[in-house]
């Protein structure tokens, strides 16, 4: 078991590199773009691209360039931005990515509660119009496009009828940091979290039901019948925990790429400077060192995700435990 | 709970009557088990035989209330110690699901929830049942898994399902099928995944079971030979019907459906002279939706003549060693079919396997008999005995002589499969 | 490797006594005079390797040779190898180690290239007669693919007209009407699939033909009449046999020989009734004895103990002694090697059973 852990650390840390060295030739050795150039940003003097390319030794072969990159985003942390007038980029981040969690990680307790809550019930309910009536539901909220959610909730909430008692306590747009003022913080997420979960509490309840009814056929789920269990003992017990192992390997990655950024429209719509904006930002203002950062953060939480994953899995499912 | 008392001591544990399950299908309710009646005695084993879609484990299934695939209609009746089983509400069906009536499956691999270990899962099964804790649960899987002949039960409790045998994983599943001491045991293909020399111990163990366990069995296969070995009484099963029962020595020594014979000689011989050619039984049995409206095996039969082809399917009969000279039973399945009068009788606990016992005037020390659901008993051309040892019974007439002549089996060159 | 390498057991077919009247008729009998083995394996191993550094040995030296016009059952349970034995006689499978000789030529490590018009004369016939048929396509565009990539026996490409005289031909061999041809495998039960299958298998007239469980996943009365086929195909075409099987009441009615494997080996082989009813091998003769008869009140005898052990973790010396009865000291460190009892009969045991 130890040694299954180390061996997926292990592995991470090799895609890691692996996706660093990707990353860093898409910007830094596609042919005919000088990456000069780009690191300085439009309209740059020659002296800025002279100092550029000094400082990231862009003269120099491409294994030295990658080791600069990489010592400047990892260890001196001194990556700056030409295009935003010389902001560390790093710090930047950092700054970003407290929003994003908070964003992702409130959203994804309402729709794992609400999803699995949808899901198993309609299972339960198969062909009853509760079933239906769910499962309808869990269609329009995957049909409904998140930034025009976000506006419509923003609308209702911040102008139309913020001054009714329902909604006068919605905060204006923007973020609040847990760490100086929770309720603040609750108050200022909690509509977004709503919004970015609506669409995946579509997904995951319809994906559940359907494991879960698929799971219903099985021949241990007959045993368990026959065993003289309750109805729900059946299908939370046997059925819907060994649906999780499909539901987790879902989550996970959903998880990771809203964290790596994917949130940016929520982010947008709602005012939040999370890493899904600073990355917006970063590609139209053509920011190089910003989006290098970006991506580089955002593929370290889906490998690392992936693995946690994997990790989990090793807990669910004792089958991939002794396969390792 | 038995709202009746039941009549006599040896009261059978199971009856079941005009069992049909119906499934709706192109507008149309299909049967898939039609009219099944059989009776089942204290610590008797009963085979159900029969091919994929002969209804076998449909038969099992509905027994246990396990059917509930939308439109499903299931009549007849089935008397457990007296309780209706058919129509019994589900909250009820579960307090014997377990505990009175409980499921051996054919692939213990899939039986077994996976994420859980097996003296989990048996636990699980007790303390739905009793007031138990955890810990004295865990107690008695441990015994009854040693007393399935499990090699370090205690450990072996504490282990996946796949990280078992075929062979292990079978005998936790009985174990889990005992562990609340059920008066009845359902055994669906117990031994089809298993192999041959694990088979044999399975087997053995269910054997035991009666002794041990005072368990009643009703073993679900497709083997003949598992059925010769293992059970006390027989019961074919041909596209949901009843074709042939009796007990198992009389219906093997001496078949009296052409389907019984002709399933038994398509065995391979494992002993004495090969033969050049098998002789098989040309096409296959009919789709449910395709059943012809007389004798469901008429197709394939090799006795086939005119009365076969007509609605509605023969009666039971009786037929065998012990059936009587010939005579036209009533027309209808519904109606007892009567032993005849001079039934020798037969030995001890083989007694409640035929449909004799459902005639309730019938005294309980009824012979056993064998039925065959086939026209040629009753015009008085039953089938030759199979084992040449076999003395033919009192008044059956020399059949070879007097049976229309038999078609020369031949498979391959017979296409008749209603698929095509 | 440590195992001394077994000799080659060879023995001309004898036609067996109720078989001889198909097998002189057929054009395989002058064939098996001639004493060449169709197929033979010298020691051929077959090692996967597992995480953990665990290998399984699924095969683990094997030599057998096969005859031209005979029928080796080969018999075994879950774990014994037999399957991926069949495979390896193909080169379905690469072998780690041995060598592998059809009609003479040595096809260890031949390529694709190279194989492609052997493949003609081998073929294989598997369980499964609904995952090896494409749902999708006509049986008569399956039944004709192999016709239209392999060139005709002159060595040209085959002609429409041809390749439909064939196709029927074929039909009429596994006895299905032509209209088959039109239709999709689901339209057929399981034993017209496996006929479609055998067709299959005939299409460009091998000379050997593997089969892989061809009759256990069909119902009794459907599986005898596929043996029968396997029989009357064999009498009129002069066909070769390697028949895999579990069930040893099948193998006895098709083969003339019977090797019976055992983790990864062969440990007995030769006629099939000499090795059916009298067995050398305690494996040979529990197996046997734990097969149900269809007879009630047959002898019974007290069934095998324990499982198969996992071919990962194999017992070292005789790979059954840790079940087998009449186990001694000497078993549980020396492996026997394959030798014969008597006349093209061979036993891997240190105390083979005799008649008493």
């Amino acid at each position: 078991m130890m040694m299954a852990l180390l061996r997926r650390l292990g592995q991470t840390a090799f895609v890691l590199f692996g996706i660093s060295v990707l990353v860093f030739l898409v910007f830094f050795a596609t042919p005919g773009a000088d990456p000069t150039a780009r690191i300085a940003g439009r309209n740059a003097s020659p002296q800025t691209l002279e100092k550029v390319r000094a400082e990231y030794g862009l003269d120099r072969p491409l294994p030295v360039q990658y080791a600069t990159m990489m010592k400047k985003l990892f260890i001196t942390q001194d990556l700056a931005s030409y295009a935003d007038r010389g902001e560390l980029v790093v710090p930047e981040i950092a700054r970003a990515a407290p929003v994003t969690v908070s964003l992702v990680c409130g959203a994804a307790v309402i729709w794992v509660a609400l999803s699995i809550a949808m899901g198993t019930i309609a299972a339960a309910m198969k062909g009853t119009w509760v079933d239906r009536g769910l499962m309808i539901l869990g269609l329009i909220g995957i049909s409904m496009p998140v930034f025009w959610l976000g506006q419509v909730a923003n609308l209702i909430t911040q102008s139309r009828y913020h001054d009714t008692w329902l909604f006068s306590w919605v905060p204006g747009l923007g973020y609040v940091p847990l760490t100086e003022n929770p309720w603040g913080w609750f108050k200022a997420l909690v509509i977004p979290w709503c919004v970015l979960a609506v669409m995946f509490i579509g997904i995951y309840s319809r994906v559940l039901r359907a494991d879960l009814v698929a799971l219903s056929g099985e021949d241990f789920m007959r045993t368990a019948r026959a065993k003289g269990l309750s109805p729900s003992r059946i299908l939370l017990r046997h059925g819907l925990r060994t649906s999780l192992i499909t539901f987790v390997s879902l989550f996970g990655l959903d998880f990771a790429q809203l964290v790596g950024g994917g949130a940016l429209l929520t982010e947008v719509v709602f005012g939040l400077p999370g890493v899904g904006r600073l990355t917006y930002q970063a590609l139209t203002n053509l920011d190089l060192p910003l989006i290098m950062a970006t991506v580089m953060y955002s593929a370290v939480f889906v490998v690392l995700a992936n693995a946690v994953v994997d990790i989990l899995y090793l807990f669910l499912d004792p089958r991939v435990r002794d396969a390792r | 709970m038995p709202a009746e008392a039941p009549p006599a001591p040896a009261a059978p544990l199971l009856v079941v009557r005009d069992l049909c399950v119906r499934v709706p299908s192109r507008g149309r309710m299909i049967p898939l088990v039609d009219r099944v009646s059989f009776t089942l005695g204290e610590q008797d084993i009963l085979g159900l035989v029969g091919e994929s879609g002969s209804g076998k484990s449909v038969t099992a299934m509905a027994l246990m209330g396990l059917i509930d695939s939308p439109g499903v209609q299931i009549t007849g009746s089935a008397l457990f110690r007296g309780q209706e089983l058919v129509g019994l509400p589900q909250k009820q069906l579960r307090r014997l699901r377990g505990r009175e009536i409980a499921m051996i499956f054919q692939d213990p691999m899939t039986a077994f929830t996976p994420v859980y270990t097996i003296g989990w899962q048996i636990d699980e099964q007790i303390r739905a049942h009793e007031r138990l804790s955890r810990k004295q649960a865990r107690n008695r899987t441990v015994d009854l898994l040693a007393a399935m002949g499990v090699p370090d039960p205690a450990q072996t409790a504490n282990r996946y399902p796949h990280q078992l045998s075929g062979g292990l994983r079978q005998r936790a599943m009985i174990a889990m099928a005992l562990s609340c001491n059920p008066a009845l045991l359902i055994a669906d293909e117990p031994t089809t995944a298993l192999d041959v020399t694990v088979q044999a111990q399975i087997l053995e163990l269910i054997r035991s079971l009666r002794s041990t366990y005072g368990s009643s069995v009703l073993l679900i296969t497709h083997d003949m030979g598992v059925v010769a070995e293992t059970c006390d009484t027989t019961l074919v099963l041909y596209s949901g019907r009843v074709a042939e029962t009796g007990p198992t020595d009389a219906l093997f020594a001496h078949p009296g459906h052409p389907y019984t014979a002709a399933l038994l000689a398509s065995i391979p011989p494992l002993e004495g002279p090969r033969p050049e050619r098998l002789p098989a039984i040309a096409g296959a049995p009919p789709a449910p939706l395709e059943r012809p409206e007389g004798c469901a095996f008429a197709p394939r039969c090799s006795y086939v003549h005119a009365p076969c082809l007509h609605a509605p399917p023969p009666p039971l009969v009786p037929t065998g060693r012990y059936a009587s000279a010939p005579r036209r039973a009533e027309a209808d399945t519904q109606a007892v079919p009567l032993p005849a009068p001079d039934n020798t009788p037969r030995p001890g606990n083989l007694s409640h396997g035929s449909p004799a016992v459902q005639a309730r005037s019938e005294p309980a020390s009824l012979r056993a008999a064998q039925f065959a659901a086939c026209v040629l008993p009753a015009e008085g051309t039953p089938l030759p005995p199979r084992l040449k040892d076999t003395a033919p019974g009192p008044g059956t007439p020399d059949a070879i002589g007097h049976a229309p002549p038999p078609r020369p089996p031949s498979p391959s060159s017979t296409i008749g499969e209603p698929h095509l | 490797m440590t195992r001394p390498s077994a000799p080659v057991p060879k023995t001309a077919t004898e036609p067996q006594s109720s078989a001889s009247a198909s097998a002189s008729a057929s054009a395989s009998a002058s064939a098996s005079a001639s004493a060449t083995p169709l197929l033979e394996v010298r020691d051929i191993r077959k090692t996967y390797h597992l995480p953990r550094g665990q290998t399984l040995k699924a095969v683990d030296g094997v030599s057998l040779s096969v005859m031209p016009g005979e029928v080796l059952g080969l018999v075994g349970e879950s774990g014994s190898g037999k399957s991926t034995l069949g495979r390896c006689l193909l080169r379905l499978t690469d072998v780690s180690s041995g060598q592998i000789v059809f009609e003479g030529q040595d096809i260890t490590h031949l390529g694709e290239r190279a194989m492609r018009p052997l493949r003609q004369r081998m073929q294989m016939v598997f369980q499964d007669s609904y995952a090896s048929l494409n749902p999708r396509r006509r049986i008569g565009d399956l039944l004709a693919e192999p016709l239209r990539v392999h060139p005709g026996p002159d060595g040209r490409k085959r002609s429409h007209a041809a390749i439909t005289a064939r196709l029927h031909e074929l039909m009429e061999l596994v006895s299905l009407p032509l209209s088959a041809l039109e239709r999709y495998a689901h339209e057929f039960s399981g034993g017209q699939r496996q006929r479609i299958n055998i067709a299959r298998a005939l299409a460009l007239s091998p000379r050997l033909i593997v089969a892989d469980e061809p009759v256990s996943a069909l119902d009794v009365s459907v599986q005898a009449q596929i043996v029968n086929l396997f029989t009357d195909l064999q009498t009129r075409l002069g066909l070769t046999y390697v028949f895999v099987a579990h069930d040893l009441a099948v193998v006895r009615q098709i083969s003339t020989r019977v090797a019976v494997m055992y983790l990864g080996v062969v440990v007995e082989l030769g006629e099939t009734d000499a090795v059916l009813h009298h067995p050398a091998h305690p494996y040979t003769a529990a197996l046997t004895a734990a097969v149900p008869r269809p007879e009630v009140g047959a002898p019974r005898a007290a069934p095998l103990g324990g499982d198969i052990p996992s071919p990962i973790a194999r017992p070292a010396g005789c790979r059954f002694h840790t079940r087998c009865p009449a186990a001694q000291e000497r078993c549980k460190v020396e492996d026997p090697a394959l030798r014969p009892v008597s006349q093209g009969h061979f036993v891997a045991c240190h105390f083979p059973l005799t008649d008493d």
